[in-house]
């Protein structure tokens, strides 16, 4: 039995993610800072595709604790997915830093530093699977959420730097970028945003599940964000000051 | 803020969304706002589901919370769609006692609208299935709601579309089916009179609804292709598909190429597809499966972008029997002579209602639907005249159109305000619908 780990369990992606799992068998653990807030979605899993699941209380913020919550688990998961985010108000960021603190944390060191007590103890097993949900935020800071944005960068740059240490280690433990675009979630219940670059938080689920499958490690969940995000990358420092993205 | 629309993308409205998670968020999402009313997944096809200020978005909300297996008892979210109950229930042998011709409608949009499918005759609406609710009321406090318990607020909630509060959760019951097909006859007929007298004759079949060839005249009006179901037994299945009669081919929906012009759908081409279809099916039986037998526009993805950017008016209305005949023929003419041909046109027979805001009662109900347009404004107008003196009603969850005079249709309306006015004294609740029709 495949055992899946998910943080961050109470968003729309998570939930997805996690019925993808299960609808595949696998085994899930829900971890979100208000265990009791998941009842509603371990009761689903259990109901909807006869696997095992139960929600365990874990704080991201609480980097201390990481290496003993993963201990108090039982056995280490086989896969960890990671969906933890929090995008925070832009200019509430740039003024507060208390605010900008909280969204740094949570979507850079709180993950990563997870995903180290994670890979590190995956090594010592010899298998298992890091997904890291980031952000095409974090392809190039923009005015508009550079705050969120460089603490997914700085995300990526870590899973990115994992995943190399790991294979050059010759390393089984697999590490997964996930760059979702813009989700139809009830964060951006309120925004509106174009339909070609806007997925069902199903998507990504079935975008993490196939790279899984052909082992593809860097995935947008819209193949279309691969060329927007090439563009905006490219862009001469001079030009991107002053186009509005 | 957001551009939101019913399914009828008719009328559109610059909408502030809120998307709650989980009872303290909807909470206070409530109490905060003046004026809210709740959207599953938009498949209304007016305004029902707009509010400018507030509209709260629940199809997140999607959890199956209990089932027993003992008595198909089913409690869930009231964000949880109609796919996943019968891609989660049907493998199992289960399958919901009432069905809209369409599965992505969520589970409080069909206790909302009070939605019917293709066995009112016999099996009521799917209200007759819900056997308690849990609503959030305006001041943010959360009631059970069953006939035992609050039961005025019970009755009025169902077909209520939303004015007395969000519904979170539901139970009801699911049906023991043995095969994941429909045994379905055809039966073709020549006219609205052996139209009406075959679903008479059909009555005891569990499901029967007629596609009805609006644009055929004189003495072919009213000639229709009659459709009625049974739940195919084990023994009458194919014998490939006898050892696992609950497996189904998952059909890949289909979707329409962008950018279709209003002018696609026009009296020419709709009198084709009829002169087509009308010619193609043949009095008959056979076996399909449930997907093609009780949503075949589900297999189009967006089928509502066939009708241009100013989108479609979808217009459904009942008859009560004793004057049905009458009435249909003057609606039906009057679509013939208008020449706007309605695509999709279905007839059928429904049993007794429930009451309050409920759509159903005995007779027979037409369905019709039209590119949105002034002219077609003008036939429906025309078609709520004749609705009106035949002792008729239009049905909430499609209109995006009607004047408030209309709702003399539904004889309880008075007793569903005053319900509403205890439940919500500041009337909170309200969509652009229920302020067009003061309701």
């Amino acid at each position: 039995m495949t055992t899946v780990l998910v943080v961050g369990a109470r968003s729309d992606i998570a939930r997805a993610i996690a019925r993808s799992y299960a609808g595949s068998g696998c085994e899930l653990i829900l971890a979100a800072r208000s265990p009791d807030a998941l009842a509603g979605d371990v009761a689903d899993l259990k109901l909807r595709y006869g696997t095992a699941a139960r929600a365990v209380a874990f704080d991201v913020l609480d980097t201390a604790q990481h290496g003993a919550f993963l201990d108090s688990l039982g056995e280490l998961p086989d896969t960890m997915v990671c969906v933890v985010g929090l995008m925070g108000d832009q200019t509430q960021s740039e003024h507060d830093v208390a605010a900008a603190d909280l969204v740094m944390r949570t979507n850079y060191t709180g993950p990563a530093l997870l995903f180290a007590e994670a890979a590190n103890r995956m090594v010592a097993r010899g298998f298992g699977q890091l997904v890291g949900v980031s952000s095409v935020a974090g392809e190039r800071g923009r005015a508009r959420n550079y705050v969120y944005g460089s603490a997914k960068a700085g995300f990526t740059a870590y899973l990115s730097g994992l995943r190399q240490r790991l294979a050059q280690a010759g390393s089984k433990v697999r590490v997964m970028t996930v760059l979702p675009g813009f989700v139809r979630t009830s964060a951006l219940a309120d925004m509106e945003t174009p339909g070609l670059l806007t997925a069902e938080p199903e998507e990504v689920a079935a975008a993490i599940r196939k790279a899984e499958a052909k082992g593809r490690e860097r995935i947008y969940v819209r193949p279309i964000w691969r060329l927007v995000m090439a563009v905006i990358r490219s862009l001469p420092e001079p030009v991107f000051k002053k186009v509005k993205l | 803020m957001r551009t939101l629309s019913g399914w009828g993308r008719f009328p559109r409205a610059e909408c502030r969304v809120v998307a709650p998670k989980g009872e303290v968020e909807l909470r206070s999402a409530i109490t905060s706002a003046s004026s809210a009313i709740a959207r599953g997944n938009g498949r209304s096809y007016g305004d029902p589901a707009l509010n400018r200020e507030t509209t709260l978005l629940l199809r997140h909300a999607d959890r199956i919370l209990d089932f027993d297996p003992a008595t198909g008892r089913l409690e869930a979210e009231s964000g949880v769609m109609l796919a996943d109950i019968i891609a989660t229930f049907l493998p199992r042998g289960w399958f919901v006692p009432v069905t809209p011709g369409t599965k992505f409608v969520t589970l409080g949009g069909m206790i909302a609208a009070d939605v019917h499918g293709k066995n009112h005759h016999k099996a009521g609406s799917f209200g007759d299935y819900v056997e308690s609710l849990e609503l959030m009321l305006a001041d943010g406090r959360v009631v059970r709601c069953s006939a035992g318990e609050n039961p005025e607020l019970f009755a009025a909630t169902i077909g209520g579309m939303g004015l007395t509060g969000v519904i979170r959760s539901a139970v009801f019951r699911l049906i023991r089916v043995e095969s994941a097909f429909i045994r379905q006859e055809i039966l073709r007929t020549r006219d609205l009179a052996q139209t009406m007298e075959a679903f008479e004759a059909l009555r005891d079949r569990s499901y029967s609804a007629a596609w009805i060839d609006c644009l055929a005249r004189g003495r072919n009006l009213g000639r229709s292709i009659l459709f009625c179901g049974e739940h195919a037994r084990v023994e009458e299945l194919p014998a490939r598909q006898r050892s696992n009669p609950l497996a189904f081919a998952k059909r890949n929906a289909r979707r329409l190429p962008p950018g279709i012009p209003g002018f696609a759908l026009n009296s020419w081409t709709v009198k084709a597809f009829n002169q087509v279809y009308y010619a193609a099916n043949r009095s008959g039986v056979k076996i399909v499966d449930y997907d093609r037998f009780f949503y075949p526009l589900d297999a189009i993805l967006e089928w509502n972008r066939l009708y241009g950017p100013r989108g479609l008016l979808q217009y459904q209305c009942v008859l009560p029997k004793r004057k049905a005949a009458a009435g249909l023929t003057m609606m039906l003419e009057a679509v013939g002579r208008a020449g706007t041909g309605s695509f999709l046109s279905v007839l059928k027979l429904l049993g007794p209602g429930r009451g309050m805001l409920s759509f159903p009662m005995e007779g027979y109900t037409l369905a019709l639907d039209f590119p949105a347009n002034p002219r077609t404004l003008g036939l429906l107008s025309w078609l709520d005249a004749i609705v009106a003196a035949h002792g008729g009603r239009v049905y909430l969850a499609k209109d995006a159109r009607m004047k408030p005079e209309m709702m003399d249709g539904y004889p309880e309306f008075a007793a569903f305000r005053k319900l509403r006015r205890a439940a919500d004294p500041s009337g909170k609740f309200s969509s652009l619908q229920s302020q067009r029709l003061q309701l």
